[in-house]
């Protein structure tokens, strides 16, 4: 190591791998993860979300888990806390869903409707 | 490798490690292969959250939920459970006593114990893997070096260090900026820094827990110091009983060598600076810099007489700056923040915050760091919850052997530097002692001078006798056989051994008997004329006895007295023979009906 750039370039690989510890995030994507989630696929869901703030380097994106929610036939369902704590519960995800929702929904801001409980419900009246 | 979508912190603390904590380890990560799930999760072993009496501590990522107490068998609860299944653990959690669980109260920072904590020594203690330097330089790690290295000069350095009002964290306060100047002022081509890692203090362990949770800290900060002054070899002196926090000394060493940031050229800056370490034994003595620097030259540690300071001689005779591990724990801090951000904390002459390690009677025994000028009740109850089974708080020993007593009636002393040495305590390097109603002052006082009997190195007769002296009278008083004359005796005693010791062992060990004479002069009094020890704690004082109207003659007494000297029949109530009684309070404990009481 010879100069602050290398050091800055360590720096920022480094934190990309520990932003997780950092709980005064801006947003907060939470995937449900009880049996019924596990047993529809979240895991790949979560991961494919770790993977995606990772690789955008959203810091300041935390990536949880939750228990079930309660709506077992509609998993995985994914909830989305924007930072002034509107919640955007998102269902029936799959690796592909999820990287729509980083990039439009995180990133851009754009909550993806089709996506979303509200939808299916407005679908189905 | 896949990325984690969940961190584990385990402590590594000494506190957590000696209940188990490795094996917490070992098991989760059994288990997490049983689950399938080993490659989702990361497992961190870090240094000491503080909070080592609700250890071992264990901390999960991203939500931040903080388990204490964790057993084996609730460590494969949190990985079926929180890991698996994303379900908290309620009842594992470590919330604010008494209070329910609710979604932020369980997070690491939202508890009351770190809530009210200023965390600039111990920024990463808990935080990161300290055997990991990716972990460090992520927090900023190594900027500070990087940045004095290529945009300051030795003396904008020590410009920042004299501005921010450092003091020493070793316990004599003294101007860190000032010390720093006199070492790059005095002349000579080869000069050392050096860090004091000795922690003799008995009750203290800050230092250690710096070096095990963060070591890279205080290497980055010595590189810079020998920049500063003009140093280009650094030594840390660390106690062999230290075994963890030398070990991962080691791993950092050698992982900033790898790096380039320690060893020749650093950032290309023409820069030199390498550190070793010299393990000391564990003596008292070899805390004070100058008996330190003997032993560092292989020599027996005793002091040498001051003049010539350390920096103008010191060790092999080279011009030499000792710093204590906290004072250099702070130096990165401030020169990334400024000297303005670590002034704005802390009080007019004590910038900044303090480590304490607070133990005795107190609910939250661990470690916390508090801005400068907290009041001590703070310190005790709203960050220590309080003293134990409802009992009234008595006094807080600060300082150690070299300190004095805070009593209760001054629980509202603002810790700095002046405000603790003008009731006759002192900042000291951070071990804080709560004691309550059941502690005995003139015993206390025994028991620092029986420390300092012992750790005295024997060089100058006013420590070496004259310590002796004052513990046989304190023996005198607590059996029961001391005379008025012999209170004056011992401050007269005091008094010339403060002004005529060698070093500051002995210029200091008189301290806990003034104090205590100071605020409990009455108990001293208690002892010599009434005969009695009030507290109940000085065994030649007191009789332990039988009420025979609440002796149900069970015999659980008779039984559990290691000398067998309670006597009784059914029916009839028991008694103890007074000849052979050793008070050791045994039955005391086990009596289920509280007949058995102590009488002073
Ligand atoms: C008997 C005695 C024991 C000491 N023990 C320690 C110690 O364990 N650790 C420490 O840092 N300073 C200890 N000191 C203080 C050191 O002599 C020295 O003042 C200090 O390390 C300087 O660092 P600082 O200016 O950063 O506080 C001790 C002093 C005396 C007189
Ligand atoms: S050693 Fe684990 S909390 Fe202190």
């Amino acid at each position: 190591m010879k100069s602050l750039a290398e050091l800055a370039e360590l720096r920022q690989k480094s934190l990309d791998k520990m932003n997780m510890r950092n709980t005064d995030t801006r947003e907060r994507i939470v995937v449900g993860m009880a049996t019924c989630g596990i047993a529809a696929g979240a895991r790949p869901v979560m991961n494919t979300f770790v993977e995606e703030v990772n690789k955008r380097h959203l810091g300041d994106v935390s990536v949880g888990m939750t228990g079930c929610m309660g709506m077992c036939a509609l998993e995985p369902m994914v909830d989305v806390y924007d930072a002034d704590g509107t919640k955007t519960t998102y269902i029936h995800m799959t690796p592909e869903k999820a990287k729509r929702v980083v990039a439009e929904h995180i990133v851009n801001g754009q909550p993806v409707e089709e996506f979303t409980i509200t939808a299916k419900d407005q679908n189905n009246a | 490798m896949q990325i984690a979508r969940s961190h584990v912190l385990i402590c590594g603390g000494t506190g957590c490690l000696s209940n188990n904590s490795m094996k917490l380890k070992d098991r989760l990560e059994e288990k997490l292969a049983e689950l399938g799930i080993k490659d989702e999760i990361k497992i961190i072993m870090t240094g000491c959250f503080g909070l080592c009496a609700e250890g071992p501590i264990v901390v999960v990522y991203p939500e931040g939920s903080m388990y204490s107490r964790v057993s084996l068998k609730d460590i494969d609860t949190i990985a079926e459970e929180h890991l698996l299944k994303g379900r908290i653990v309620e009842n594992l959690l470590i919330t604010n006593r008494g209070e329910a669980y609710d979604e932020e109260g369980h997070q690491v920072e939202n508890t009351d114990f770190f809530k009210r904590q200023k965390r600039v020594a111990l920024r990463n203690c808990g935080r990161i893997d300290p055997e990991n330097i990716d972990e460090y330089i992520a927090y900023d790690g190594y900027k500070a070096l990087g940045k004095v290295l290529s945009e300051m000069t030795p003396q904008e350095v020590i410009d920042v260090v004299s501005a921010s009002g450092l003091r020493g964290r070793g316990g004599a306060g003294f101007p860190t900026g000032k010390k720093w100047t006199f070492a790059a002022a005095s002349k000579g081509d080869v000069k050392y820094v050096a860090c004091n890692a000795d922690e003799g203090d008995p009750g203290a362990f800050m230092d250690r827990s710096v070096l095990e949770g963060d070591p890279h800290s205080v290497l980055e900060a010595m590189a810079i110091a020998g920049y500063a002054t003009g140093a280009h070899q650094g030594y840390i002196y660390v106690r062999a009983e230290y075994p963890t926090a030398v070990r991962r000394l080691n791993i950092a060493i050698k992982q900033a060598r790898e790096y380039g940031l320690l060893g020749k050229n650093i950032f290309d800056s023409g820069f030199d600076f390498d550190i070793e370490i010299r393990l000391g034994a564990g003596a008292f003595v070899c805390g004070e810099e100058t008996a330190l620097m003997n032993s560092i030259e292989g020599k027996r540690g005793e002091p040498r007489p001051r003049p010539p300071f350390p920096a103008v001689k010191g060790i092999f005779g080279k011009p030499s700056m000792l710093n204590n591990v906290e004072t250099y724990a702070n130096i990165c801090p401030i020169i990334l923040n400024g000297a303005e951000w670590f002034a704005s904390m802390g009080t007019e002459k004590s910038k900044g915050t303090k480590v304490f390690a607070v133990g005795g009677n107190i609910n939250n025994t661990g470690l916390v760091e508090i801005e400068m000028g907290t009041p001590l009740r703070e310190v005790i109850y709203d960050i220590g919850g309080g003293i134990p089974d409802g009992k009234k708080f008595k006094a807080a020993q600060t300082g150690g052997p070299s300190g004095g007593c805070i009593p209760a009636s001054l629980i509202d002393t603002p810790m700095t530097y002046d405000d603790l040495s003008a009731i006759g305590s002192m900042m000291g390097s951070g071990g804080l002692i709560v004691m309550d109603e059941d502690n005995c002052m003139v015993d206390i006082a025994k028991f620092f001078l029986g420390f300092t009997v012992d750790e005295s190195c024997g060089k100058c007769p006013p420590c070496r006798i004259g310590t002796k002296r004052m513990l046989e009278i304190l023996e005198k008083i607590t059996d029961g056989r001391g005379e008025l004359e012999d209170i004056d005796k011992l401050e007269k005693l005091a008094k010339n051994i403060k002004a005529s010791a060698l070093c500051g062992l002995g210029q200091t060990a008189p301290n806990p008997i003034l104090s205590t004479l100071r605020y409990f002069r009455d108990e001293y009094i208690a002892h010599v004329v009434d005969k009695k020890c009030p507290a109940g704690v000085c065994k030649k004082l007191i009789q332990i006895k039988i009420n025979k109207d609440l002796c149900k003659s069970c015999g659980i007494c008779a039984k559990t007295c290691p000398v067998a000297c309670i006597r009784g029949e059914k029916k009839v109530p028991y008694e103890i023979d007074q000849t052979k009684c050793l008070k050791c309070g045994a039955c005391l404990e086990k009596c289920p009906f509280k007949a058995i009481y102590k009488e002073s």
